[in-house]
């Protein structure tokens, strides 16, 4: 038996190993969306199948997806014909993360001649062709190719079938083969370290290390839990939609043992890719309760297995095959407003309002025929974020990402590599929802091309119609906006649109919901937002009643 | 150049203590430890310097040089005791500081404060006019606002003001012109301008280099006058030098100017004793690992010089967590720090698990041995209860140390939570913050793209000596080197920095597409510039010039540095740089990529200056020898059972001498342990070399 002193040290490697996994992966990586926004998982399991510890990186997209996906790709190959070197791959939005940029390795790993567990890592890649990533897909085959689980490396000897394949399919042959060579370091590196740790503490199985953390981790999950008050909740939440409004549903029960999520009532699936595969929803859901209830668990088979996610086959948040679903984030990011809105009852006080929560994305590329007029070909994918829903005691961040980890951009890098110029990019005064605890601020960002050429601008954005609702008496955010100032019109969230040369593009992020009565503010940090020009005078007036 | 007979004098003040170093020719002739005076520091100095003078007995006519660095910036910084600062951005980008990365530096904390970036928008002004990346004017500076902007200055009762336009990395007239007109206006106002403190692109990190310097401007600038009076008063003749972050030495100066550049310049020092140990040794890769005791500072050496970053981050929110501070940019010794010390508290989390550290009991109340009140079990405490520390002659006898008490903390908190006895708990923490530091150390060393098994480990501080074996067997590592009086180690490394200046600054291009005339005049005005600061603190001695682009492939994130010719680039270098690029890239990451696009935005240049100095571990000191070993029980902490061992005082070492673990050899500021797979020996300059016994070759 291994001393509990020691269990304790070999986990705290295994969290050390997953880490140097992600980096190994993230350097390589070619994809900005992994570089900047860290959108990568990085696992080890065990020779069950079980996960025992999972990076903690940019965004939660992939938190028990990656689980889940290990556990689909071990019994679709049986164990007696894995050998040394075989990696296996997906991309089976159902299967891997969601949508089809999202690729799943696992990688099999043997210590003396016997299968110990296995490594696993999810990236995106740039472009999988088809109507690329955007939301205009009518079904999964509009949307790029789709690679069913098989072996990428066999005994080490790379499936270049395969690899051709993937070129052959894609805008950005090269960066897809790059990011791929970088995943398939990744699950060696972990491989690797797992084998040294082997040695270093002369095991020759995981079964009990996996033990001592998945019963450990599954105790204090159930511990937490233990101390919320029982009951069943519900919550509905409108959402833009693609072009009508769609309504979300959930159920929050919560047991002793368990939580559980259901979106019965949630709106079918529409024939525009921002519905969202099962998996992805449960991460994001989890993600959300997660950070309120156990937080400083790790991630692992123990301290997820008591969050359970269904919902109705075919509803949005559990789209089937061939459903299209390439913008999945777009909906997926709102599920913990969602859930927060079913946990905000059973946890009065102790949870936030509502936020901009949809990533404000602003992919951007040269207009279709800018090869034959000599314009600058190039693609950026700008991230700007609106304002987080007030927290209890504290004020919403301004222009920061929740739920997702994403960074935002700067504008002089983005000028350097690419023909735009950022003419503002401010906070938008007064579109933080009102209450005791300010909701945070949305920004303002005008651009325009700084060339004499279109601009093709792809959107997949929330919150345009239905801002982020205030939690106990506060006032709600400011809706995001998006128009072209030439002749003023507003754009709807989500579509394929133009930018001519000399227009500018007014993009307006929202802001979070307020939390508590705005007439209950402390006056002065009302005077100090006035100040600082946060709030204007006539919003302190009619919203904080304010008098003088 | 500095003469090899000639004195030459290093002050390190740091938070607690002032450490004073002279050095005749290649060798200490005398170290001072007096405590550091908060409140004047200069006094402090002054009292180390009279200390080592009298002890050498010599008088300041016989200094001919004289370093100093000191931690006054960095904690200015951290507690906020600078200038009232207002900025001046670009129109239409009021909200640089507001908006940052947009990111929140914790995943699941949902509860998390963004940091303090000293100005508040109320201080954060504007104005129109803009330059583009390349570095065109698209709308000339609006200098009719100017009026407005100086009525907004002295209405604030600022100090100091940062200045950060568009890409004035690019074109800094703007920036030069709004600084000459309100100059005119504000004569008393400090301003830093962002072109000149961190000519980068990436405007939030520009910024906030330019208001962390704008903000300590005032407050250093009085210091290091105040500093350089009492100094030339108590009769030093000799310029002053200062420690810059870099690892290099500037002039006051340069400093005053720059003062953001003197920020973790005591760390550095470390480092670049380090450095030189290992060019002494002939190893050029190493890890250096520097334990005291409230931190563990790791930093990668290759090719004999400490590995350099562009950024790094003051006063965290969260102190071991990145992106929690304020980021600054400019050439820095990367450095990892974590909260691993001997001070450093275990406890028991929620799941039941033994924790060690971040918070520490410092220097006071200190470790529950101490007897000063402390009841927390630390790491110390952990050590005492394992034998490691001789009670006896623990810190010269200054501190007692009781064991009792020691164990008594072990067995109050953390022992019964874990069933265990004092001396297995104790294990246990050893166990976990060595498994912490060896994570950090493997960490870093992925991120670097750089491997660690075959490191030689430099280990100082006043716990790296007693911890090097430990942590290095978990980071793959089987070679240490404990240099002589490991516990002073940042000050002597002073003593060995070159006079140096390096700038860094963004100009993209795409390397197919090099414009050979335009990077060579770039580069001529950076030399231009570092040549002038490093001539006025040198101004004889061959310079060494470093070139480095910082490339990537296009789209992708990861910068390599490739050295260039130290020269006007001709065209044909372009392929020599592309092939030297993807010999890097396949090193790195197994594979180059035929066919991609490579981009460079940043580049480096350095000059520096080398200071000749003899190897001060050149000459050992008159040893007792013979004196009879004694012995203690310890914890083996390679079997889990105590055994007896001998302590050996380290004076009494003649070199050759070899020693078989498991072993203590003590010395009067660190004790190095020699665990039972390790063996040590000592070398003709004093350093202990403890080597790793392959697994059954015993």
């Amino acid at each position: 038996m291994i001393p509990n002193t020691r269990l304790q040290v070999i986990w705290d490697r295994l969290l050390a190993v997953v880490e140097e996994q992600g980096q190994a992966l993230m350097r390589a990586a070619f994809s900005p969306i992994v570089r900047e926004c860290g959108d990568i998982s990085a696992g080890i399991f065990d020779a069950k199948g079980r996960m025992l510890a999972q990076a903690v990186t940019g965004t939660p997209g992939h938190i028990n997806t990656m689980a889940m996906a290990v556990e689909t790709l071990r019994n679709h190959f049986p164990i007696c014909d894995m050998r040394p070197g075989d990696i296996y791959v997906t991309n089976d939005p159902w299967i891997a993360s969601g949508h089809l940029n999202d690729f799943l390795l696992m990688m099999p790993v043997f210590h003396d001649d016997r299968l110990i567990g296995c490594t696993s890592c999810t990236s995106h890649l740039v472009d999988m062709g088809g109507l690329g990533m955007g939301p205009d897909g009518t079904d999964i085959f509009d949307e790029g190719l789709l690679i069913p689980p098989c072996k990428l490396l066999d005994g080490g000897k790379l499936n270049t079938l395969l690899m051709d394949i993937v070129r052959s399919n894609s805008r950005e042959p090269i960066a897809n083969e790059g990011d791929i060579f970088a995943l398939i370091a990744c699950c060696e590196t972990g491989a690797d370290r797992l084998c040294q740790m082997m040695r270093e503490f002369e095991l020759t199985d995981l079964d009990e290390i996996a033990t001592y953390i998945i019963e450990t981790s599954r105790r204090g999950t159930i511990s937490a839990i233990a101390e919320l008050p029982k009951g069943i909740w519900h919550n509905s939440l409108k959402v833009d939609g693609y072009d009508t409004p769609l309504e979300l549903n959930a159920t929050l029960t919560i047991a002793d043992d368990h939580l559980l999520v259901d979106f019965d009532g949630t709106a079918p699936c529409i024939t525009k890719g921002i519905n969202v595969p099962l998996n992805y929803a449960t991460a994001y859901t989890v993600f959300a309760l997660r950070c309120i209830i156990g937080p400083d668990i790790p991630n692992n088979a123990g301290s997820l297995e008591p969050f359970r996610v269904i919902g109705p086959t075919g509803c949005i948040l559990n789209a089937q095959h061939p459903a299209p679903v390439a913008m999945r984030h777009t909906l997926g990011q709102m599920t913990p407003d969602l859930v927060y809105g079913c946990l905000a009852q059973a946890l009065p006080g102790q949870v936030p309002a509502e936020g901009a929560s949809c990533m404000y994305d602003l992919p951007l590329r040269h207009s279709p025929g800018a090869e034959d007029r000599n314009e600058t070909l190039f693609a950026l994918e700008l991230v700007f974020n609106g304002g987080t829903g007030a927290r209890p005691t504290l004020d919403g961040l301004s222009a920061t990402a929740f739920p997702s980890g994403v960074w935002g951009s700067q504008v002089e890098t983005t000028e350097a590599v690419a023909p735009v110029l950022i003419h503002r990019r401010e906070l938008r005064m007064d579109s933080g929802g009102p209450g005791r605890q300010r909701g945070g601020l949305g920004q303002r960002i005008e651009m325009s091309a700084s060339e004499d050429q279109d601009l093709q601008l792809f959107l997949s954005v929330e919150r345009i119609e239905t801002p982020a609702k205030g939690r106990d008496g506060a006032g709600d955010g400011a809706a995001g906006r998006i128009q072209l100032a030439e002749n003023g019109t507003d754009l709807p969230g989500k579509g394929t649109f133009i930018i001519k040369a000399g227009d500018r593009l007014i993009f307006e992020t929202p802001g979070g919901g307020g939390f508590g009565p705005a007439s209950e503010r402390d006056r002065g940090r009302l005077e100090s937002d006035i100040d600082a020009g946060l709030v204007s005078v006539d919003a302190a007036r009619n919203h904080y009643g304010q008098t003088s | 150049m500095t003469a090899a007979n000639a004195y030459r004098m290093a002050i390190d003040i740091g938070g607690t203590f002032t450490d004073t170093v002279l050095v005749h020719g290649g060798s200490i002739r005398a170290t001072a430890k007096t405590p550091t005076t908060p409140d004047k520091p200069v006094f402090g100095a002054l009292t180390g310097a009279r200390d080592v003078l009298k002890s050498a007995g010599i008088d300041w006519g016989d200094v001919t040089g004289f370093i100093h660095g000191t931690t006054l910036a960095t904690n200015a910084l951290i507690e906020r005791r600078g200038a009232k600062v207002a900025t001046i951005t670009t129109s239409g980008f009021r909200d640089i500081l507001e908006i940052g990365y947009e990111r929140r530096y914790s995943q699941y904390a949902i509860n998390i404060e963004k940091p303090d970036l000293i100005v508040p928008r109320q201080s954060a002004f504007t104005i129109k006019g803009r330059m583009n990346a390349s570095g065109q004017e698209l709308t000339p500076l609006d200098v009719s606002t100017v009026d407005g902007l100086v009525r907004n200055l002295e209405d604030g009762g600022f100090e100091a003001l940062a200045i950060c336009l568009l890409h004035s990395y690019a074109n800094p007239d703007h920036e030069r012109q709004l600084v000459a007109l309100l100059q005119a206006r504000l004569p008393h106002l400090v301003m830093s301008q962002s072109h000149e403190i961190s000519p980068e692109a990436r405007e939030f990190d520009r910024l906030c280099t330019t208001i962390a310097n704008a903000y300590i401007q005032p407050l250093m600038a009085g210091y290091l006058s105040d500093f350089k009076a009492r100094f030339e008063a108590e009769g030093l003749k000799c310029p002053i030098l200062m420690m810059t972050a870099s690892g290099g030495m500037t002039t006051v100066e340069t400093a005053r100017r720059l003062p953001v550049r003197l920020v973790e310049s005591g760390p550095a020092g470390g480092a670049v004793l380090a450095a030189r140990i290992a060019r002494e040794v002939n190893m050029p890769e190493v890890l250096s690992f520097d334990m005291g005791g409230t931190t563990a500072k790791l930093c990668l050496i290759d090719d004999f010089r400490p590995r350099m970053a562009r950024k790094f981050e003051i006063a965290r929110t969260e102190r071991f967590i990145k992106g929690s501070g304020m980021p600054v940019r400019i050439p820095v010794v990367e450095m990892i720090e974590i909260g691993a010390g001997g001070g450093s508290i275990a406890t028991i989390d929620r799941l039941g698990r033994l924790r060690v550290g971040p918070q520490s009991a410092g220097a006071d109340p200190g470790p529950a041995a101490f007897n000063k009140g402390g009841t927390d079990p630390t790491v110390t405490d952990a050590d005492v209860s394992q034998g490691l520390i001789d009670p006896a002659r623990f810190a010269e006898g200054r501190l007692s140390i009781d064991p009792a008490v020691a164990e008594h903390a072990l067995d109050k908190s953390i022992g019964p939570a874990l069933s265990l006895d004092a001396s297995h708990t104790a294990r246990g923490i050893s166990e976990i913050v060595d498994e912490n530091m060896a994570s950090a150390a493997r960490m870093h060393a992925v991120e670097s793209g750089k491997d660690l098994s075959n490191r030689l480990m430099i280990a100082f501080g006043g716990n790296g000596p007693l911890h090097a074996t430990r942590v290095a067997r978990r980071a793959q590592i089987s070679r240490i080197l404990v240099p002589r009086d490991p516990g002073v180690g940042s000050a002597v490394g002073f003593l060995s920095a070159p006079v140096s200046f390096e700038i860094v600054r963004s100009h993209y291009i795409i390397l197919d597409k090099l414009n050979i005339a335009d990077i060579n005049r770039f580069f001529r005005g950076m030399v231009d510039k570092a040549q002038t600061v490093v001539r006025s603190g040198a101004s004889d001695g061959k310079a060494n010039e470093n070139r480095i682009a910082f490339m990537r492939y296009h789209g992708q994130g990861h910068e390599i540095e490739i050295e260039l010719p130290p020269r006007d680039l001709i065209s044909s270098d372009i392929e020599n740089l592309k092939q030297a690029f993807e010999r890097e890239y396949t090193r790195q990451f197994s594979r180059a990529i035929p066919d991609m696009k490579i981009e460079i935005l940043n580049w480096s240049l350095s000059i520096s200056i080398p200071i000749h100095m003899d190897s001060v571990t050149d000459n050992i000191l008159d040893v007792e020898h013979g004196a009879p070993a004694e012995t203690r029980k310890i914890l083996c902490d390679v079997t889990g059972h105590w055994r007896s061992v001998p302590v050996l005082d380290r004076q009494s070492l003649l070199p050759d001498t070899e020693i078989q673990g498991p072993a203590l050899i003590t010395e009067p500021q660190s004790t190095t342990f020699v665990s039972a797979d390790f063996s040590a020996k000592i070398d003709q300059h004093g350093n202990i070399w403890l080597t790793q016994i392959p697994k059954g070759a015993t």
